[in-house]
């Protein structure tokens, strides 16, 4: 397959990736909505919201960081899109995966969020300084037991290529992750509630308390990016985890179904417990889920 | 009207620069300070800090695509939490599952620079239109407004009061008004539907109207704020 089509093939994967990130984050607000006993949005409201920020007028800079910030944002989703193989078997969807990609995964993973506090910082809102201090620190002990149990995949597979690692998974359940590493699986599948920012971790965006954290002071088209990035990101997201740890998809439909429940964990969860402080959340990253990935690793070796 | 417009301005003017300076905090003031390296610059942070730039007019586009984004604009309506005055506790039965204004599109945002629209719910104070007003400028355009109450139109039962204003229309363009003291959830929603129909037929140019009449809109705000001690105007 000569480049042209590779790159043509990328961006078609990103089109589906963007709109089923979009649909799905409308699914869950209606389910939310529904836990709640009310009838919620409307399914197409997330794309009624894009053309709605991107159509504004008129958009106001703090300086040529606050510009750069949204658009790291979107190298971190993007980026993140363009290393991960989608499909299982198929070359047209694997995207620009090759044999070291776990490791650039992890360093992206952080390179958005890192962008997007220096942007956020130069709009110089006080909410935003507070919701990047926050961010940072609650991701930072996310990250913590997800690269344990990384550590202890790569050492199980023997591999750092996500590809290798899903092409091991094939063959029925009993050969995925999930099975054969529990407790690697359990490590990351509860970092993974941090990753996604869901209640009960919700405090560095915290609607009502602090007005959404970061993107206090982003607008237009600025937020129009940060909402684009954020449906991609969430549907890539899921993939990582469905790759590692749920034996990867070989089909579209495969890879819908089990992004969303990947997915619906985290709202699920979100759903039944409040809200954490942040002094809360960072402390019981740093026991459950770090102590999981630490028997992990003792395990594998 | 005009010449009238000119005289307000001109008598106010002088005044207003005699109470800007009176009522200006300390580190608001224009002044000389040393630097580190020991040079005495003068620094004026009311110039510095803040754009003192007028709003401009913003032309919408023309036809189908105008019609499209309005229709976009109109189904997503996102309201800045900001309450004024007895009004604004009718405001947060509308996320509850009775009233639900999420199935009409409309959300509440915490920041004015990502609303689209303000709800001056019930009598404005003084003290409050000034904050009104620097939430007002802020957003970004198109920016609706919508009044709620008897007192928003003509005081209500604040009419003949001392610190309270009588009509918001005098002080930012207002798109829809609910009447009522105090109008129910329902009636809220009613004026969502109202402001929804005046969008989508392209008359909700609230934020054109106010950078074309602006001089009108701040001379009318300076004579009722008398300790105006903010920028001109708030980006």
């Amino acid at each position: 397959m000569d480049l042209l089509t590779r790159v043509l093939f990328t961006l078609l994967g990103l089109f589906i990736i963007l709109n089923w990130g979009l649909l799905m984050n409308a699914i869950m607000r209606k389910l939310t909505a529904r836990v709640a006993r009310r009838v919620g949005i409307r399914w197409y409201q997330p794309w009624i919201n894009l053309v709605k920020l991107y159509s504004n007028r008129n958009a106001i800079s703090h300086g040529v960081m606050f510009q750069l910030g949204p658009v790291f944002r979107m190298m971190g989703g993007v980026g993140l899109f363009i290393f991960m193989p989608l499909i299982y078997g198929s070359e047209a969807f694997s995207n620009f995966s090759f044999a070291g990609d776990l490791v650039i995964i992890l360093y992206i993973k952080f390179f958005g969020m890192l962008g997007m506090a220096l942007g956020a910082g130069e709009g110089g809102h006080p909410y935003s300084a507070m919701g990047v201090s926050r961010g940072l620190s609650q991701v930072t002990t996310v990250e913590l037991p997800f690269a344990l149990a990384i550590i202890a995949l790569a050492v199980q597979y023997n591999t750092l290529s996500l590809h290798e690692i899903v092409a091991a998974q094939q063959g029925g359940i009993a050969n995925w992750t999930l099975l054969t590493n529990p407790i690697a699986t359990l490590a990351a599948v509860l970092s993974m509630l941090g990753v996604f920012m869901h209640s009960p971790f919700d405090l560095v965006k915290a609607p009502n308390e602090i007005p959404i954290g970061p993107p206090t002071e982003y607008h237009s088209s600025y937020l129009g990016i940060l909402r684009t990035n954020a449906a991609i990101l969430h549907v890539i997201e899921a993939v990582l985890y469905m790759n590692l740890f749920f034996g990867g998809a070989t089909s579209w439909p495969i890879l819908i179904v089990k992004t969303f429940l990947i997915y619906f964990f985290s709202i699920f969860v979100g759903v039944v417990f409040p809200r954490f402080k942040i002094e809360h959340s960072v402390r019981w990253f740093l026991k459950v889920p770090l102590a999981l990935g630490i028997i992990a690793i003792i395990l594998i070796l | 009207m005009a010449e009238n417009k000119k005289n307000i301005q001109k008598n106010d003017e002088e005044k207003i620069q005699e109470t800007r300076d009176k009522f200006l905090k300390d580190h608001n003031k224009k002044r000389r300070v040393e630097t580190p390296e020991g040079r005495v610059i003068e620094v004026d942070p009311m110039k510095d800090y803040f754009s003192d730039e007028r709003p401009t007019r913003k032309d919408p586009h023309k036809g189908v695509i105008e019609k499209f984004l309005n229709w976009a604009r109109s189904e997503s309506i996102w309201v800045l939490g900001f309450g004024t005055g007895c009004g604004s506790i009718e405001i947060p039965p509308l996320t509850t599952p009775r009233f639900d204004m999420f199935r009409f599109g409309v959300a509440m945002r915490p920041t004015p620079r990502q609303s689209s629209a303000l709800i001056i719910s019930g009598y404005l104070s003084v003290k409050t239109l000034k904050r009104a007003i620097r939430s007002y400028e802020q957003m970004m355009q198109p920016k609706f407004v919508l009044a709620l109450g008897s007192c928003t139109i003509n005081g209500g039962m604040y009419w003949d009061s001392y610190n309270t204003i009588n009509r918001v229309d005098h002080y930012m363009p207002v798109d829809v008004y609910v009447a009522g003291c105090m109008p129910r959830p329902e009636a809220l929603l009613a004026g969502f539907n109202q402001l929804k129909k005046r969008i989508r037929e392209g008359r909700a140019e609230g934020a054109n109207q106010y950078a074309e009449h602006f001089d009108w809109y701040k001379a009318n705000q300076k004579k009722i704020i008398k300790d105006w001690n903010m920028p001109d105007y708030n980006w």
